[in-house]
């Protein structure tokens, strides 16, 4: 009954407007064909969860999302604005689509609060007071405003994380992609940058997530996207994909997954 | 063995307290101990070194002080010729340091130059310090600079009017110093970001620059700059020599320290870039906020290097028949009267290069502490 309430709930949301549109996308690193035909729609407030063996191409494609990667055929279309080469459109696109990075990318040099407010005030062009307030307002949301006058270098890694999530936040941003927001962490600090994660997916915010925390998955993702070799292989909500595996690749893979756990 | 100690601690006794370290490690005695007399051969290397220090320090010491003779009346020369080596004779630099330190530069003008040295030395002690580091800065080199223009020159405000062939000395060294990486330095960092660019133009443009310019000498590049760069002028048209000099200093110290800098922006992880990219700041905004500093700061030891090598290279000019500091020195001692006292010369002018080369090394130790304490723990 539960389920089909949730199932029913993701269906409506997948009504609304795509926030995220990816068309018959393919890229080759050199000779190397490393995403292969991957569709995707995602709707507004919708959460993702892209999961796969190493090297399947799941980071490539949410880097091609903000045009870390150029990807060479098909369409990306974000926020109604396509990607393209047009400058304006890419900055268009960056400052509402937020990114959490395996390696945190923190900036070493600037204090946890410059690191939230360089951006908003230069690209924003919010006033510096103005920035102040939001990046502490995120700081708290994240469990860490205390240490904003720090340096990264001083924190804990699982606090770094939830820096660059409140850094990432501060811009705004309608769409925020995690490239393995906790594979870089010690297992007893992963557990606080997911439970920002989940915090932030109760919000309401449309997240695509590459990761192996099933456990996230399965509390927070509308739709599971598996991937390998380039190819979206299978995809539906978590209890399908987890409880009825319709391939073999995946079945594989979560018994590996699973194994490892 | 492992288990037993654990229950121990588990127990709760108490942790031994901290003790010192053994006396024999401690202060002056132990440092001694350990570095200079830890073992016979180590021994034996410390006592023949301090024996040959003191031998060279007592030597220098009787030759400069002792022995010297510090002044001599009417040019005659004969008393410091008498030593035969055994005293400095000091006297040459109390005759000749108006000439060394400012050349042909008309003597009762001496003041001008002087003050100009002073306004230098001001100047980098101003920029030295981190709370003037601000845009107004720009604005106070840019009027010291005009002001030392204006005191070289002179022909306004009273000033009478000193051609530039008879500057010399001193100031000929700082001008083309403090010139020459004030303007070496920003056009490094274009073409060391040029260097990198993804456009195909600039980037050959700037490759080529680096290697045409690192490949040849400096003197080379001061011969095309005196004797062939007026050649391709339209007649009439003349280029005063030492700014020439000046834009050969330029474009040869730019190519070094656009390596330096690049070496630097390569140093940086690629998620420094990607991290300014995600977030939607503009190329300018992300070198001048993200790329740059970091960069910089990675490079400072090799940045000095290169500044300090290139206060030294100024002194090449001597081939153009300009008169720095080295060269003017060199002339001080042409006289009769005074010829055999090079050596006086030449400590005297070493001591004013080292003076500025080891404050400039000094200052990049405190500055690399400071700009990188935030990798401290």
């Amino acid at each position: 009954m539960g389920e089909t309430m949730e199932m029913l709930a993701s269906a409506a949301r997948t009504d609304a407007p795509p926030a995220i549109t990816l068309d018959k996308v393919n890229k080759w690193f050199g000779a190397l064909h490393v995403l292969r035909d991957v569709s995707l729609q995602v709707a507004l407030g919708e959460r993702v969860v892209v999961c796969g063996p190493s090297g399947s191409g799941k980071s490539t494609m949410i880097r091609c999302i903000n045009r870390l990667e150029t990807h060479q055929e098909g369409r990306i279309i974000v926020d109604d604005i396509e990607l393209s080469d047009d400058v304006k459109a890419l900055d268009a696109i960056r400052r509402e689509v937020g990114m959490v990075f395996q390696s945190f990318n923190l900036f070493p040099h600037l204090t946890v609060l410059d690191n939230c407010t360089l951006a908003p005030i230069w690209v924003r062009r919010m006033p510096k007071a103005e920035a102040e307030d939001l990046a502490m307002h995120y700081l708290e949301r994240v469990k860490i405003p205390e240490q904003a006058k720090k340096f990264p270098g001083q924190l804990s890694g699982g606090q770094q994380q939830r820096v660059a999530i409140a850094r990432a936040l501060c811009m705004k941003p309608k769409i925020m992609l995690f490239d393995e927001p906790t594979s870089a962490l010690d297992p007893e600090m992963i557990k606080e940058v997911l439970d920002t994660m989940v915090g932030l997916a109760e919000m309401g915010m449309t997240m695509i997530v590459v990761t192996h925390e099933m456990g996230f998955a399965r509390q927070v993702a509308d739709r599971v996207v598996f991937m390998d070799r380039g190819e979206i292989v299978e995809l539906g909500t978590p209890a399908e994909m987890f409880e009825q595996p319709k391939t073999d690749r995946l079945r594989m893979f979560l018994s590996q997954i699973l194994r490892g756990h | 063995m492992s288990d037993i100690t654990l229950n121990t601690a588990a127990a709760g006794v108490p942790e031994a307290a901290p003790r010192s370290a053994p006396l024999t490690q401690l202060g002056l005695v132990g440092w001694m101990r350990a570095n200079l007399f830890s073992s016979w051969l180590n021994t034996a290397v410390t006592l023949l070194l301090a024996y040959l220090i003191i031998r060279w320090a007592v030597g220098f010491i009787e030759w400069g002080i002792v022995n010297a003779i510090w002044s001599v009346p009417n040019n005659q020369t004969q008393a410091c010729r008498d030593l035969k080596g055994t005293g400095a004779c000091w006297a040459v630099i109390t005759e000749k340091h108006r000439f060394m330190l400012f050349g042909t530069y008309p003597y009762e003008e001496h003041w001008r130059p002087a003050l100009v040295c002073l306004l230098f030395i001001g100047l980098y002690v101003v920029s030295a310090m981190r709370r003037f580091w601000r845009w107004e800065l720009a604005i106070i080199w840019a009027a010291v600079l005009s002001v030392i223009g204006v005191l070289m020159w002179g022909g306004i405000l009273g000033l009478s009017y000193v051609p530039q062939e008879r500057w010399g000395g001193l100031p000929i060294t700082l001008i083309l110093a403090t010139f020459g990486l004030a303007f070496a330095f920003p056009l490094a960092i274009l073409v060391a970001l040029g260097r990198r660019s993804s456009l195909p133009a600039i980037k050959v443009l700037c490759v080529m620059y680096v290697e045409l310019i690192r490949g040849v000498p400096l003197i080379s590049l001061l011969f095309m700059a005196s004797v062939m760069f007026p050649l391709f002028l339209p007649e009439g048209m003349n280029i005063d020599k030492l700014l020439r000099a000046q834009i050969a200093i330029i474009l040869f110290a730019a190519a070094y320290l656009a390596e330096v800098v690049r070496g630097g922006l390569q140093a940086l992880p690629k998620g420094q870039y990607e991290a300014a990219d995600a977030l939607g700041l503009s190329y300018w905004q992300k070198t001048g906020f993200i790329i740059l500093p970091q960069a910089l700061r990675l490079v400072i030891p090799p940045l000095v290097n290169t500044f300090i090598g290139f206060f030294k290279d100024t002194s090449l000019v001597l081939i153009i028949g300009i008169f720095d500091l080295l060269t003017a020195g060199k002339t001080a001692i042409i006289e009769p009267a005074w010829q055999g006292f090079g050596v006086e010369v030449y400590v005297t002018i070493g001591a004013i290069y080292f003076v500025f080369c080891f404050a400039m090394s000094k200052y990049s130790q405190g500055l690399e502490a400071e700009l990188n304490r935030h990798r401290r723990r």
